[in-house]
Formats: structure tokens, C-alpha cells, sequence
């Protein structure tokens, strides 16, 4: 079998598919999605097909996945860093119960946010769970690891984390495939001293998770993620998951040979780093993310030797490459080319033709006849009506907030409170919100702007569109004749703002469906249409 | 041998499949590769790039060095002006040099163009007039292969049995505009070398 070019994220994908998995459960979000999508291109030929679609939101992918384990089998659950505090409930507390077939956590975190509200590193939760976390520097080695993940997650039976950062999923290279693995069999276990977590029961596997940190610890002492490249002199430095590859680049390109200690497992391999750090004076700590380690490593009362981030060796944020580890060295710094000052920015826009910008349009000439005309919105493609021409909308902070954030300005008085949200994310976390301003009777508006598909993301499945939308708004409580329907077209503009406008006035709950279809997915249905025929 | 590809270009514009035939090409080729790629919001219209790295020993880093690139392989003019510092002393600048104009900012072209000529001999190309001969106007990014391709340690045929790899699901027809494409553009960059 020749090598088969991977991103970082469909490494991990053939990894779990190689090492038996039933089932995946995903909700998109980059760069985590390919990993999902990976599986679901490359299903259709199994003997038995691993369950692949579309979770409506992290949290219920998560213990879908984890009640796959529960029943014997081996499910992989994937998410970008934010989604994990989503799902942080069931993570944490499955770390209590612990897992029956292998389950893996694949977490991609995007430092530098790329595509992201923010750039939380995840190996925070992972300690936070008391987990075994993961963090392979290479596509081969993601692919790799992936398959020990399960064996490792099976043998301790704790949930494993498999951290990545965006240039890791996002990047390809040739990975070779071992042999694949048979899916496991049925096995659900009666274990409710394990599972049902009253207190009683709780605080014993919580005192076994506690004890078997010290076992955990020396798996990592001896796994190969975790290796010393032995070199010269007595600066070293601790290179974690892909800072490793920006390190070594370095040492490559510079001639360089000083000791590097790979981590790539955790919890920290404890004799590995006090044998390396007795052997040398200062130790640069390269993470990819935020100073977990470092901090760690420097203790409150610093011990002198150690630098990074948290001393200006290395930037507080951002992510890292191999200049700036070169800098960091005190590599002397090449001149290169500027980027001439005629150089504008490009930011992303709404596409053309995009029912977004209609929605926008017949908004912004609603609301510009109110004094306050805060819109509270959310995160998708419709995020970008924020930005020129339109500045449509003033928040966008975690998905679901829209509504949730609108209810609670009208409860102290706001009006009018007028919330937008995309298909998606509406059932992702849109649908409790509201059903709390329902039984709360608070006066809000929601437009629902729903173009058939998670378009932000790359165009997944939506959970719900159309008139199932309309459906689920009925029952959470909003009344028939304040759940309306637009469609997002130039031709519509006067039309849609007189709905706008009823409903926004109305003293109560309501919600405009503005519903078109994605341009981009359209477009692509059309070309594949007329590439079969 | 190491080469170091900065492939740029505005999100829709199709750098991939460029940086999928040279990736294809590679691996046949028996090369190490690491290529990374854009996705998720900049792909709305926005600026993208891929770091594409081939070489016969191993790669640590999947993104290039300030400095340390070969070439810039461009879809977009103005775009292929933001990765600069990219771009190794001796390294050559490869862009198409029609503008792609989704900002109301836009620079003048000729100060794009002026900028560009700063570089060291960069290889300019009408790619959208060539493709058109070759075509369809779509094929513009094999043209731009094509002018990069007298700069990338491959061989033109393993170039062009990859782009036929890429296309085959798309039919004969199709395979063929694309390679005459990539072609007339190979064949651009030879000229323009040897007045230079
Ligand atoms: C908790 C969390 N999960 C996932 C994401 C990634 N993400 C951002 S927007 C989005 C999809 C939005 O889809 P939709 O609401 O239908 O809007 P559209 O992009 O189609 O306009 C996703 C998956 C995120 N930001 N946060």
C-alpha cells in the first residue's frame, strides 16, 4: 500500500476508521470538520458501515458517542476547541464513570483564531478531567496515535483526548496505513455502580480516577510520543505537540544541535522532564496554545532556568512558527522583504447573491426608524453582515447567544430586542433560549435566517430546516400567527420589511424564517447535476 | 533538493486544485511533501494561501520560513504581494495579473505592477487570456501551474499525469483543455525567460 496523502484531520479520521470504530459524532467547526467528513466520504465500501452524520450540537455528540462505548463498541467524537465547552459536562463526568469500548475526544484548537472566537487550549480540559491527552506533531504520527488512542482509552478505560491545532488538521503529507482493525462486538455492561453517578458512587470512581494518575503518568514515561532528541550544551528545549516541528525546523536550518525533549503525551512524563532538566541551565518551553505547561514547569516561585511565553521569550498569543522559535533562541534575525505599503487587507465577505445580504438589507432599513436598535446575533455566515456595508449586527459571542442575550435586554427594557440566528446554530443551542423568553413572555423577535445547510463550515446537513423549523417553534410555545416566513430576495424587500417591521413592533414572542438556500451549496448542487449529465 | 511554495490567492479562486496536482505529482515522484491549506471563514472571498513544501529528506515544519521561499505562485496580483517576506533573496514571484476586485480599496495596478517588478525577474501572465484559448476560462490555474512548472523539481509529465488524475472524473475533454492550459502557460514562462 503506497502512502496516501492526509490532512492532519483525515489522518486521525483513517486512524479511527483503521482502528474499528463504530460510530462517529461530530458537529462541524473548524478545523475539526474534515475529520467527520473524511468518514463519511469514505464509508460507503465497508462491510459494516461506521454511523457518521451530523450531531445537532457538541454536547449531544459527545454522550452519543459516549453511550456507544457504553455498549461495547468504539466511537470517536469530534469538535473544535470551542465546542468542548459545550460538551464539557459530559466530558468531564465520563471521566468519573469511565468508558466501556474505547472512546477518543478529537479536539482541534485554532491558536492564532484563524476561524474563532478564541484560542483556548484544550489540554486545560484534559487536565481538568485527569484524562490521558495526546498531541502527535505530524500527520504519521496523528494517524498513529489515533489507532493507540483507542487501545489506550480501552486499557484504562478513561475517555482519551486527542488535542490538534489547526496547521496540523489543515496540513498534508503522505501517511502510511497499517492493517485495519474489526469493529468490536455488542457488550454493554451492567455497571450502575460506575454509571449512575449519586454521590455514593460518584466519590469512589472519583477515587479511582485519582488513583490510576500515577499509572497514567508512567504510560506517558513510556510512550513514543514522549522522546529525547539528544544534543549538545545546556540550553534545551521542551517542545510540545507541533511546536516540536517549528523547533526542529530551526535546529535543521540553523545547523543547530542543542537537546530537545519531545512531549507529545500527557500527563507530563515526570522522570523525563527532571532528567532534562537537570541536564540542562535554561529550558525553552514551546507550546502551541497557552502556557499550561510552562507555568507549571517555572513554578510560582520561578526556579530560573525555564523560558517562554510567559517571560517575552516567546508571544503570550498566537501561534507559533519556526521564526519565531528562531528568535526566541536568540537566532539573528534575517532581513526580509517587507509587504508594500499598497497592500490592503481582504477580509472575508458575504458571498454574492448570498440571501444573507437581503436579510440584512430589509433589517437595517426596519431598524433604522428605532432610536435602539441593537441586533443580537450569532455565529455562521450570517456573522459577517457585522462587517461593511451592512453593520447589521452588534454581538456575536457563543452560539445560541443571540436569543438568550436578546431575552434578557427585554427583560430589563429593552426595545426592541431583536435577535438573528442561522438554521444551524438556532438547533444547536437556539432552541431552549427560546422556550425560556416563551415562558418568560418576553418580548423579542427572532429571525431565523435559514439557508438550508451549515454554510459557514462548508455546507453540512443542517438538524433542521424548512418546515420542521417552523414546526419546533410552534412547539416550544410561539404563537402561529407570529411565526412567519420570508424569503431573502431583492424582489421581496418592501414585502419582508412589512414583516419586519409587524413583528418586531409586536409586544410578544415572534419569529421571521427567512428562508432561501445557500448560494454556494446551490451552485455546487447544479454543477454536480450537470457533471453527471 | 528542497522547494518552498507559496501559493496564494483570493478564497473560490481554486489554489487547491494547483496545490493538489503538485502534491500528486510529488508523491508519485517518490518526494516528501507537507501542504497546508485555508478553510473555514477566510474562504468567504477572503485572502488565502497554502505552504506547499516538497524535498527528498524530511520536512519538521509544515509552514515556510520568512525568507525561505522559492517561489510565490499566484492566482491574483495584489495578492501575491502580501507574502513578500516569504519570499527567499532568489526567489521569483509567479502571478497571474488579473485582479480579482471584491474591496472597494483595491490598489492601482500600476502600483501592483510596479511592486512586482522590484522582485527578482517575476514571471507576469495573463492566465484569464490563456485559459480562454485553452478553453475555458476556468482552466486559469493550470495555466498558472504551467508558467510555475520550469521552476518546480518535477517533471513536466509527472506535472501533467497528475492534472489528468484530477480531472478523469470530470471526462476526456475536460483533462485535455486543462493540460493545453497548463501548456500554453509552461510555454509563456519559457518565453519570457529566455528575453529576459
Ligand atoms: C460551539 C461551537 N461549535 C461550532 C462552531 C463552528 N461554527 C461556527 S458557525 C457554524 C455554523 C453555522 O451554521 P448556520 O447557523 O446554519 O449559519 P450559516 O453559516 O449557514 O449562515 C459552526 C458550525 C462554533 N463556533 N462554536
Amino acid at each position: 500500500m503506497g502512502k496516501k496523502l492526509l490532512l492532519g484531520a483525515e489522518a486521525i479520521a483513517l486512524g479511527a476508521l483503521d482502528a474499528g470504530i463504530s460510530g462517529v459524532y461530530a458537529y462541524p467547526g473548524t478545523p475539526s470538520t474534515e475529520i467527520t467528513e473524511y468518514i463519511q466520504k469514505n464509508n460507503a465500501d465497508r462491510e459494516t458501515p461506521v454511523r457518521s452524520s451530523w450531531s445537532a450540537n457538541e454536547k449531544t455528540a459527545y454522550e452519543a458517542a459516549f453511550g456507544m462505548s457504553y455498549a461495547g463498541k468504539r466511537s470517536l467524537v469530534c469538535m473544535k476547541h470551542v465546542g468542548l465547552n459545550v460538551a464539557a459536562d459530559a466530558f468531564i463526568n465520563s471521566a468519573i464513570t469511565g468508558v466501556n469500548g474505547g472512546l477518543v475526544i478529537a479536539v482541534a484548537d485554532d491558536p492564532s483564531m484563524h476561524s474563532s472566537q478564541n484560542e483556548q487550549d484544550s489540554r486545560v480540559y484534559g487536565k481538568f478531567a485527569m484524562v490521558p491527552v495526546l498531541e502527535p506533531s505530524s500527520q504519521q504520527d496523528l494517524y498513529n496515535a489515533t489507532i493507540e488512542a483507542f487501545d489506550l482509552s480501552e486499557s484504562v478505560q478513561l475517555p482519551v483526548l486527542l488535542r490538534l491545532t489547526t496547521r496540523l488538521a489543515h496540513s498534508r503529507a503522505g501517511v502510511n496505513r497499517t492493517t485495519a482493525r474489526i469493529q468490536n462486538t455488542l457488550n454493554a455492561v451492567y455497571a450502575p455502580e460506575r454509571f449512575v453517578l449519586i454521590p455514593h458512587h460518584a466519590r469512589q470512581q472519583y477515587n479511582l480516577l485519582l488513583s490510576i494518575q500515577k499509572k497514567l503518568e508512567i504510560l506517558s514515561e513510556q510512550s513514543w510520543l514522549n522522546r529525547l532528541i539528544p544534543g549538545l550544551g545546556r540550553n534545551g528545549v521542551i517542545a510540545f505537540g507541533i511546536a516540536f516541528n517549528y523547533v526542529m525546523e530551526t535546529r535543521q536550518a540553523f545547523n543547530l544541535n542543542f537537546p530537545v525533549l519531545q512531549i507529545g503525551q500527557y500527563p507530563l512524563p515526570r522522570k523525563l522532564i527532571a532528567t532534562f532538566f537537570e541536564s540542562c541551565d535554561t529550558v525553552l518551553i514551546a507550546e502551541e496554545g497557552y502556557p499550561v505547561y510552562e507555568e507549571l514547569l517555572r513554578g510560582y516561585l520561578e526556579n530560573g532556568k525555564v523560558k517562554g511565553r510567559l517571560d517575552g521569550t516567546l508571544p503570550r498569543a498566537g501561534e507559533l512558527n519556526a521564526d519565531i522559535i528562531a528568535k526566541g533562541l536568540g537566532i539573528e534575525q534575517k532581513k526580509v522583504r517587507q509587504i508594500p505599503d499598497i497592500v490592503v487587507n481582504r477580509p472575508p465577505a458575504l458571498c454574492k447573491g448570498c440571501g444573507h445580504r437581503d436579510l440584512y438589507e430589509a433589517l437595517n432599513s426596519v431598524m433604522g426608524s428605532f432610536t435602539e436598535h441593537h441586533v443580537f446575533s450569532d455565529i455562521g455566515c450570517y456573522t459577517l453582515g457585522a462587517l461593511e456595508p451592512f453593520n447589521a449586527i452588534h454581538t456575536c459571542i457563543d452560539m445560541g447567544a443571540s436569543i438568550t442575550m436578546a431575552k434578557g435586554a427585554a427583560d430589563a427594557g429593552l426595545r426592541p430586542a431583536v435577535a438573528v440566528i442561522g438554521d444551524s446554530t438556532f438547533t444547536h443551542s437556539g432552541m431552549t433560549g427560546l422556550l425560556d423568553a416563551i415562558n418568560d413572555r418576553s418580548p423579542l423577535t427572532v429571525i431565523i435566517a435559514d439557508n438550508d445547510t451549515t454554510a459557514m463550515t462548508g455546507g453540512q446537513q443542517s438538524s433542521a430546516t424548512g418546515s420542521k423549523l417552523v414546526e419546533i417553534c410552534r412547539g416550544l410555545g410561539v404563537e402561529e400567527h407570529h411565526i412567519r416566513k420570508i424569503v431573502p430576495l431583492k424582489s421581496q424587500l418592501e414585502i419582508n420589511m412589512t414583516v419586519l417591521r409587524d413583528e418586531i413592533i409586536y409586544d410578544g414572542v415572534s419569529v421571521v424564517i427567512a428562508q432561501r438556500e445557500c448560494i454556494e451549496t446551490a451552485t455546487r448542487k447544479k454543477r454536480n447535476l450537470a457533471a453527471r449529465t | 533538493m528542497q522547494t518552498n511554495i507559496i501559493l496564494a490567492g483570493v478564497g473560490g479562486q481554486g489554489i487547491l486544485s494547483i496545490a493538489a496536482v503538485i502534491d500528486h505529482a510529488a508523491l508519485q515522484s517518490g518526494l516528501i511533501i507537507r501542504q497546508t491549506e485555508v478553510h473555514g471563514m477566510s474562504q468567504r472571498g477572503g485572502s488565502v494561501q497554502s505552504h506547499l513544501r516538497i524535498s527528498n529528506r524530511e520536512i519538521y515544519s509544515d509552514l515556510i520560513a520568512e525568507g525561505t521561499a522559492n517561489l510565490i505562485l499566484s492566482v491574483e496580483p495584489h495578492e501575491a504581494l502580501r507574502y513578500l517576506p516569504y519570499l527567499a533573496p532568489e526567489g521569483r514571484v509567479i502571478t497571474s495579473t488579473n485582479p480579482f476586485i471584491n474591496i472597494e480599496n483595491y490598489p492601482a495596478m500600476d502600483d501592483i505592477l510596479s511592486e512586482l517588478h522590484r522582485t527578482n525577474r517575476p514571471v507576469l501572465v495573463n492566465a484569464a487570456e490563456l485559459a480562454l484559448e485553452a478553453g475555458h476560462a476556468r482552466t486559469s490555474n493550470m495555466v498558472m501551474l504551467g508558467a510555475a512548472a520550469p521552476y518546480i523539481d518535477i517533471a513536466v509529465e509527472q506535472l501533467e499525469s497528475a492534472i489528468e488524475e484530477l480531472f478523469h472524473i470530470k471526462g476526456g475533454d475536460i483533462v485535455a483543455i486543462n493540460i493545453k492550459a497548463f501548456r500554453k502557460g509552461q510555454k509563456l514562462s519559457q518565453t519570457q525567460e529566455t528575453e529576459k
